[in-house]
């Protein structure tokens, strides 16, 4: 089973990226070989959409789990799409979050935000 | 002449000003682009004549003819489509409706459907043209309506004075795009001032002329807008007073220059600043 990991640093004692679609890298982790290999989030410089260029990203490494503290509605529906399972990151290193979802400890990812896309900066709308 | 009045902060007065000033402008267009809340016909008392729908356009795929290359999803910058378990997912939210992957699809499987996003309807009030947008609830941006305001501005030889969205992103830009001059409205909080800064960075990044309207000033009192307009050297067009009797003229949906005479000659004096500075500036651009 392949398990991917949002990230900022490539190590698996550093934390999990605070963001998804615009971390820096995946770590994408076998749990069968028990490899790590590391690649990087092309979708981090998008003008819009990060969110779904990530999913993709994802989906094309073949994925069956994603870890992540948060993920965005329309990440979601390219994830649920192609039947990746996305589990709720806890604090801690990216190490430990392995750990505990393979003892069955990580909760599934059910509240999704609605993205940042679209009406930014509005004066007195959008607080 | 086509003029833009926009402020950072929202209930700051664009409103006030821009239905105003058209109000006391014998031959004028108010042109509502803050399509997500247009509220300017209100105070014109403007019965609806003509209301347009507009579309935007969104990509449909045919799945039997897609070979899956990616071409599409690869070329889309705003990553409004995705390749997901063997067919194109489309997010028409996201979409920009560019038709750049109808263009770029090698199996020519990409039509396109139109959407409704909101509307324009067209009213008058005592000579003056009416015209605002809405956009439909639901709908992640507005743009698409503005560009369409401007479509009906462009045909128009009246005077137009175009109510802004409050802030300064994208609708924003939308919408002063290609005034010919920008009014600043500005009110004397600390909040107001920060935005005011904002759109003041905006209409000199677009370079664009320019003046500040100081909106609910107090007499003897602090005024951070007025300070910043000082030291930044931006041009103050007027002060307008914070008075109870104008306040109570715009809560009862009223425009005040129909209501004061006072506030007529003033909102006059106002235009004719303006119409000075965009001869002016005319004159410079020639």
């Amino acid at each position: 089973m392949k398990i991917v990991i949002p990230i900022d640093m490539p190590s698996l004692d550093e934390s999990i990226s605070s963001t998804f679609g615009r971390s820096k890298k995946f770590l994408i982790y076998d749990t069968d070989s028990k490899e790590e290999c590391y690649i990087d989030n092309f979708a981090r410089s998008s003008q819009g959409g990060a969110g779904i260029k990530a999913a993709q990203v994802i989906l094309d490494t073949g994925a069956d789990v994603l870890i992540t503290p948060r993920c965005g509605e329309n990440a979601v529906k390219v994830l649920h799409e192609s039947n990746i399972k996305i589990f709720q990151a806890i604090s801690g290193s990216v190490q430990h979050n392995i750990d505990q979802f393979l003892q069955g400890k990580l909760l599934k990812l059910e509240d999704f935000h609605g993205g940042y896309h679209g009406n930014h900066g509005d004066g007195d709308r959008h607080i | 002449m086509k003029i833009a009045v926009l402020s950072g902060k929202g209930g700051t007065g664009k409103t006030l000003i821009a239905a105003n000033l058209a109000a006391v402008c014998d031959d004028a267009s108010y042109v509502d682009c803050d399509v997500e809340a247009p509220n300017g016909n209100l105070l014109f008392k403007s019965k609806t004549q003509e209301t347009e729908p507009v579309y935007i356009k969104i990509p449909v795929v045919d799945a039997q003819r897609c070979d899956g290359c990616r071409a599409c999803t690869e070329f889309c910058k705003f990553n409004a489509l995705a390749f997901v378990s063997g067919k194109i997912m489309v997010f028409s939210e996201i979409c920009h409706s560019c038709g750049g992957c109808v263009l770029i699809c090698p199996t020519k499987s990409i039509t396109e459907t139109r959407q409704e996003v909101g509307s324009i309807a067209y009213g008058t009030s005592k000579k003056i043209d009416v015209i605002s947008g809405t956009m439909h609830t639901g709908i992640a941006s507005g743009i698409p309506i503005i560009k369409e305001l401007w479509n009906v501005m462009e045909a128009t030889p009246r005077n137009i004075f175009i109510d802004c969205p409050p802030g300064s992103a994208c609708s924003v830009m939308e919408s002063m795009k290609y005034a010919e001059y920008c009014v600043l409205v500005a009110e004397p909080t600390v909040f107001g001032t920060d935005n005011l800064k904002m759109v003041h960075e905006l209409v000199q990044l677009f370079q664009k002329p320019y003046g500040v309207v100081l909106n609910k000033s107090l007499e003897n009192e602090w005024n951070p807008a007025k300070e910043y307009c000082l030291q930044k050297g931006a041009p103050i067009l007027c002060e307008l007073p914070f008075d109870q009797k104008l306040a109570k003229i715009q809560a009862n949906g009223d425009l005040i220059v129909r209501k004061s005479k006072q506030y007529k000659n003033c909102f006059s004096e106002l235009l004719r600043s303006i119409e000075r500075e965009v001869q002016h500036a005319a004159a410079i651009d020639s």
